[in-house]
């Protein structure tokens, strides 16, 4: 699986999928329309200065509150190639894995890093590498599985992939 | 070393005599559902699927329930594509406008939901069906796609938290009341990735929706599923609306919890979550002075017909606050006929308030109560995130059916003064 690449945006504890994408859009399904509103509730400018590769760096329990898969979809058709945090809410961790948005816990990591870092994340070992800063962490390694499921952009067509076999 | 309750259910699921926490399983599935936000996203998943069908057109719910009556067109298109879907595969169980009530408070009614099943949903409060002794969990809809074309989920075996409720609530103390509490105690993330199994005599004091309403904010603790005992009740309730046979599960007398609380029914206050956490909360004592501009009671925590005659006792030949909208949302169309026949519907008219057909609508801010710059609604909902129902500048104040009758007749948060 490739490294994940890019600089950091920072939030804090229990960012709900209310503001990672506010349900009046839910109207659609679109990854691109959901993406032009990603974070707007909690970040106005996030849109305007992401760019492709952009890791999210967050606190506790991020993606807390409906289980609406549009959250982990907008995020990544925003161009986010990582979430680091804390922890994650069970659903919101579940449906990133399934869509093959990659995520990572880390507490060291999540509290160190900053706004603007350069971070670097080696998904086969799980190290997070802080080039801003000089720093490394040991995030939890995804097992075989899911690594085939990220590389696969998500769960349908791992098991399309597995079922050619 | 014993299982819980829900490891019980999920082992029997599993093909399995015993399983640990941790451990990862493949369940079969007794129900998949789905809600018109999140089923056109499973759709076009299992459409890409190499599958024939689905696994069993009998143990899919398609429930048409967020943004209907249709809000706005694209609404309209996601059920449309819902809508297709149901028809091409002949779902039994499609509910659309003039069947279709809150998701969470229709399966049960139908009977769809009984103890011992494992059920799937895409919409985060499917917890709610704990309260008849199901394991039930919400996912996304690539979960709920894969589990209508194979049957079946995956899920780690969770450890849990055990609830001692003893002793009987005080007059105006309601199942939202104790789940705020709960949550107020252990936080928004306090049981993340666990079970919240509820025990105790305090149990046999509350209703079958103060149960489905604890249940249904177990999610807000960040549970994976919140459960209780099959009593005497429960068979009743299921009895009464199933035609399914149900199973009962107790938890063994040496499962392992990794926390244990008690918590003292009897001594509980009305409780209020304040912006923007459920777990912000404070008993209606503490609350101060606070204007409020909206009251919605609904949604599938608190739109059952125990929460409307709440409301409509305390509303009953009063007026609704000057410049306070209240709006008053019944969860399914037989919960809005019965509350018709009890004369409820005449009272909340009468009040001032509105009574709309069921729908998700302000829970969520999608339509039908969306708020403007700093305005503050008292909600019987669930959830107080910001910008949730409406503007990134208004308020949500999670309160009890009867908090926000109080709060509509004086303008102010406010609670019973006996």
């Amino acid at each position: 699986m490739k490294a994940a690449n890019g600089h950091v945006f920072k939030y804090g504890d229990n960012v709900d999928t209310d503001v990672i994408i506010p349900a009046r859009y839910l109207n659609s399904s679109d990854p691109k329309e959901l993406a032009t509103h990603c974070m707007e509730d909690i970040d106005k400018d996030f849109v305007k200065n992401v760019s492709e590769g952009d890791i999210i760096v967050a606190d506790k329990n991020f993606g807390c509150g409906s289980s609406r898969e549009h959250a982990p979809i907008a995020i990544k058709a925003a161009g986010i190639s990582c979430v680091i945090a804390e922890t994650f809410a069970r659903i919101f961790y579940r449906n990133a894995i399934n869509i093959g948005l990659p995520i990572v816990e880390c507490k060291e990591a999540a509290a160190d890093i900053e706004a603007g870092d350069e971070v670097e994340v080696n998904f086969d070992t799980g190290i997070i590498t802080d080039k801003t800063k000089g720093t490394t962490y040991q995030g939890q390694a995804f097992p075989a599985f899911m690594q085939k499921i990220i590389d696969c952009e998500g769960l349908v067509n791992y098991i399309n992939q597995k079922a050619q076999v | 070393m014993g299982m819980t309750m829900t490891q019980k259910i999920l082992a029997a699921h599993a093909g399995l005599d015993t399983v640990s926490a941790g451990q990862l399983i493949e369940a079969d599935l007794d129900l998949v559902l789905g809600n018109d936000i999140t089923s056109p996203v499973a759709i076009h998943e299992i459409e890409k699927m190499k599958v024939e069908g689905v696994f069993d057109r009998d143990k899919i719910a398609l429930v048409m329930d967020h943004f209907v009556p249709n809000k706005d067109i694209k609404s309209a298109q996601h059920c449309k594509c819902v809508r297709e879907f149901a028809c091409r595969h002949e779902i039994t169980n499609f509910f659309d406008v003039g069947e279709m009530g809150i998701e969470h408070a229709l399966l049960p009614e139908k009977g769809l939901t009984v103890a011992g099943d494992v059920v799937i949903g895409a919409d985060s409060h499917t917890c709610t069906y704990g309260a008849l002794g199901a394991f039930s969990t919400g996912v996304g809809s690539t979960d709920m796609a894969a589990g209508m074309a194979t049957g079946k989920a995956w899920f780690k075996v969770p450890s849990a938290i055990k609830f001692h409720l003893t002793g009987k609530p005080a007059k105006w103390v309601s199942g939202k009341d104790i789940i705020l509490h709960i949550i107020g105690m252990i936080g928004v993330d306090g049981a993340l990735y666990r079970s919240m199994e509820f025990v105790g005599d305090g149990i046999g004091y509350l209703t079958m929706d103060d149960r489905f309403t604890i249940a249904n904010m177990a999610i807000e603790a960040g549970g994976k599923n919140g459960i209780f005992p099959v009593d005497d009740l429960a068979k009743r309730y299921m009895e009464e609306h199933s035609k399914r046979n149900y199973t009962v599960y107790e938890a063994d007398a040496d499962a392992e919890y990794e926390q244990e609380y008690t918590i003292d029914l009897s001594a509980l206050k009305p409780t209020v979550a304040f912006p923007h956490l459920p777990e912000n909360t404070k008993t209606i004592d503490q609350v101060g002075d606070l204007k409020i501009d909206q009251v919605v009671i609904g949604s599938c925590t608190n739109g059952r017909m125990d929460d409307l005659r709440i409301a409509a006792s305390i509303l009953k030949d009063k007026k609704v606050a000057k410049g306070v909208r209240a709006i008053v949302i019944p969860a399914t169309q037989q919960i809005y006929l019965d509350a018709m026949e009890e004369g409820l519907i005449k009272i909340f008219i009468e009040a001032g308030a509105i009574v709309s057909t069921p729908t998700c609508g302000p829970c969520l801010g999608g339509y039908m109560g969306i708020l403007a710059e700093h305005e503050r609604c008292v909600s019987t909902t669930n959830r107080n995130f910001v910008g949730r129902m409406g503007h990134v500048e208004s308020e949500i104040y999670l309160a009890s059916p009867a908090v926000a009758a109080f709060s509509a007749l004086t303008g102010k948060l406010s609670g019973p003064t006996d």
